[in-house]
């Protein structure tokens, strides 16, 4: 996974309370078979007018927001189904921070998992912020906002770890293993 | 001094990479199977990580959740709506990773569960993998294998190991001897309205006892596959002289001397007297009936000639159509269905053929069968069961899993009921308000000619 370390981009407001998963990718959207490609279905009930034209109203519709990497929401952001696919959307959009007040627990460990910095600011904080916005992580810092992050958390932000990452760490106890095994057991290499 | 090791134990045990502080270990995984529906996230995540597999040649793919069963299919026509993505992109990941495919159109295509089982992919001792939840019917081979997530599946592939947290063990012991006419499905059903669909919640099964040693790999495999829905994390079964002739001479078996070392391990592969379980249980075989399901979960499910249950919940009796104190064979079917890696083999397919040679599907039924897999549906043509199929007016499709499941696309009309030799009878799960009676091949058979529910040994000489 991409490490995380400072970032700067284009922040697309979208202030509401309780943006659940399935307002994030309807079930219906969740067409492809990659962790990718999700990003057309990423807001689509809101983003789509009837026959699928682009609803002007909407903020990732507007410029220079399609080229947002960091959406501002309420409480509650991505509550609902445990859906990944929620989170790959973002991610493929070309998301990398969502900055909300609080979150959908799992929503919220699923984008930790796919690199993606999820943050909790207060609305006013929220509220001060600019088209423009700046991130580091190292230092917990949005803008001159100081943020809260678990440890964990950030270190795996940080270093770009994932669950494989952190078991290939161990790639030499696992080849050991591999090893003593095919001498064991030849039959099962074939 | 030793501690009685379970088969279970054994096979963990020469699984275990690390013992992680957090109650985890690392567990070496031997093979890993993917189908086009989950599989392929898996595989397109893999490379878009820049990952590749620690050994592609232990990792298989399969086409068959929504591939066409249409007689004439192509090799991307897909049974829902622009599911056609799934085979395509299974096609190109598998290629681009290097894994086994078993393709479309190849002669070995089939269900997952079916067709590794057949070319002997699994194998007594072998850690197998796939992210599909009736994995665990492979245990029938003496395996461990089971159902794992597609983020799962991406770890094995990649890193050949799985974290996983050790279950506790339950052995269910089966002694005597079945009635005439009663089958692992019908074992299977009555365990599972026994003990409850989570009678086993994550359990380690191994089954034992007479009555298993004197089933068939086929017969085995059926009764592992439902112990999903009995909430188990798997099911087991030692290997015998039954599994060693069962595997010799398939496709990926081990051959000459390294088949000779292999049975050599795989005669080790036994629970030591005194080894420790967390639950025990005996079944009687002479109390098993032929059994259907009259709700919407696999427990709940009886003797065929018994009555709806008194106590029966109104939501699924509404669901199902049904009333309480009357009997299955009052209601009439409008489909049935013979497939699914449940009940789709060689010895399925036999068993239906036997009560429907000269008979006719009463008319206003729906009856299709779907061989588990190509090779089961050209060993069933050899011995001209399609034929006895088509004359009694089945479909005879090609293989995948068909009418199991629900994904989009055609199916039976809401409000249906189905007799199907299928594992799932959840609300929906072959269709929007399609009632599904799970039972044995033979049932389906009989209750197709009958045009409702009926026990074989009550069909009336046509
Ligand atoms: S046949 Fe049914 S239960 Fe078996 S793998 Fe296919 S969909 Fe799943």
């Amino acid at each position: 996974m991409r490490p995380f370390i400072k970032h700067t981009g284009i922040a697309a407001r979208f202030i509401r309370d309780n943006i659940d998963t399935d307002q994030i990718i309807p079930s219906r959207e969740m067409k492809t078979v990659s962790k990718s490609g999700l990003k057309d279905g990423l807001f689509a009930g809101q983003r789509y007018i009837s026959g699928r034209k682009s609803n002007p109203d909407f903020i990732l519709n507007q410029e220079p927001y399609g080229e947002a990497s960091i959406l501002l929401s309420g409480k509650n952001f991505g509550c609902g189904s445990s859906r990944e696919h929620a989170v790959w959307a973002l991610k493929d959009f070309g998301f990398r921070v969502v900055i909300a007040e609080s979150y959908g627990e799992i929503f919220y460990n699923n984008c930790i998992r796919n690199g993606i910095l999820a943050v909790q600011l207060s609305a006013d904080e929220i509220s001060t912020l600019g088209q423009t916005v700046k991130i580091d992580l190292p230092q917990q810092k949005i803008d001159n906002h100081y943020f809260d992050i678990p440890v964990a958390d950030k270190n795996i932000l940080i270093e770009g770890m994932d669950a494989i990452s952190a078991t290939l760490k161990q790639k030499d106890k696992i080849d050991e293993f591999f090893e003593k095994d095919e001498k064991k057991f030849g039959w099962k290499y074939p | 001094m030793h501690m009685a090791k379970t088969l279970f134990d054994k096979i963990w045990d020469a699984h275990s990479v690390l013992d992680e502080a957090d109650g985890n270990c690392l567990i070496a995984i031997d093979r890993v199977f993917l189908h086009e529906r989950t599989g392929s996230v898996a595989l397109e995540s893999i490379i878009e990580n820049g990952y590749s597999p620690r050994n592609p040649s232990a990792v298989f793919a399969t086409m068959d959740h929504i591939v066409s069963n249409k007689v004439d299919r192509k090799a991307d026509d897909s049974r829902t709506p622009d599911g056609n993505v799934f085979i395509t992109a299974t096609r190109d990941a598998a290629q681009k990773t290097g894994i086994n495919l078993i393709d479309v159109l190849d002669e070995d295509q089939g269900i997952v569960h079916v067709i590794s089982p057949e070319l002997g992919i699994a194998q007594p001792g072998l850690t197998l993998v796939c992210p599909d939840s009736h994995t665990c019917s492979q245990g029938a081979l003496g395996a461990l294998a089971w159902g794992i997530g597609s983020s799962d599946a991406e770890h094995a592939i990649v890193t050949g190991t799985l974290r996983v947290k050790k279950p506790p063990q339950m052995r269910i012991k089966v002694s005597g001897k079945f009635k005439e006419g009663v089958t692992a499905k019908d074992l299977a059903l009555h365990i599972i309205a026994k003990f409850g669909a989570a009678g086993a919640k994550r359990c380690a099964i191994e089954y034992t006892g007479n009555a298993i040693r004197e089933m068939s790999i086929e017969a085995r495999l059926t009764l592992c596959n439902m112990a999903v829905e009995f909430a188990a994390f798997t099911a087991i079964i030692a290997p015998d002289k039954v599994t060693f002739d069962y595997l010799k001479e398939r496709r990926y078996a081990p051959k000459e001397v390294a088949w000779k070392q292999a049975i050599q391990d795989w005669k080790t592969l036994f629970t030591e007297s005194g080894a420790h379980f967390d639950y025990e249980y005996e079944i009687n075989a002479e109390d098993v009936q032929p059994t259907v399901s009259w709700g919407t979960s696999p427990a709940q499910a009886i003797s065929i000639s018994s009555e709806i249950p008194e106590n029966a919940d109104k939501i699924v009796l509404d669901y199902m159509g049904l009333s309480k104190g009357t009997y299955l064979k009052d209601y009439a079917i409008g489909g049935a269905f013979i497939g699914s890696c449940t009940n789709s083999r060689l010895s399925d397919l036999r068993a239906a053929a036997q009560i429907l040679e000269g008979r006719r599907v009463k008319d206003g039924v729906t009856a299709i069968c779907v061989p588990g897999s190509m090779a089961v549906r050209r060993a069933a043509e050899a011995e001209g069961l399609d034929q006895i199929f088509l004359a009694a007016g089945f479909e005879w499709g090609v293989a995948g899993c068909a009418f199991c499941f629900y994904a989009g696309g055609n199916t039976f009309a809401p409000g249906t009921r189905v007799i199907s030799s299928t594992n799932r009878n959840f609300e929906g799960r072959q269709g929007p308000g399609v009632r599904t009676h799970l039972a044995s091949p033979a049932i389906v058979a009989a209750s197709a000619i009958a045009g409702h529910i009926c026990d074989p040994q009550n069909l009336k000489e046509a």
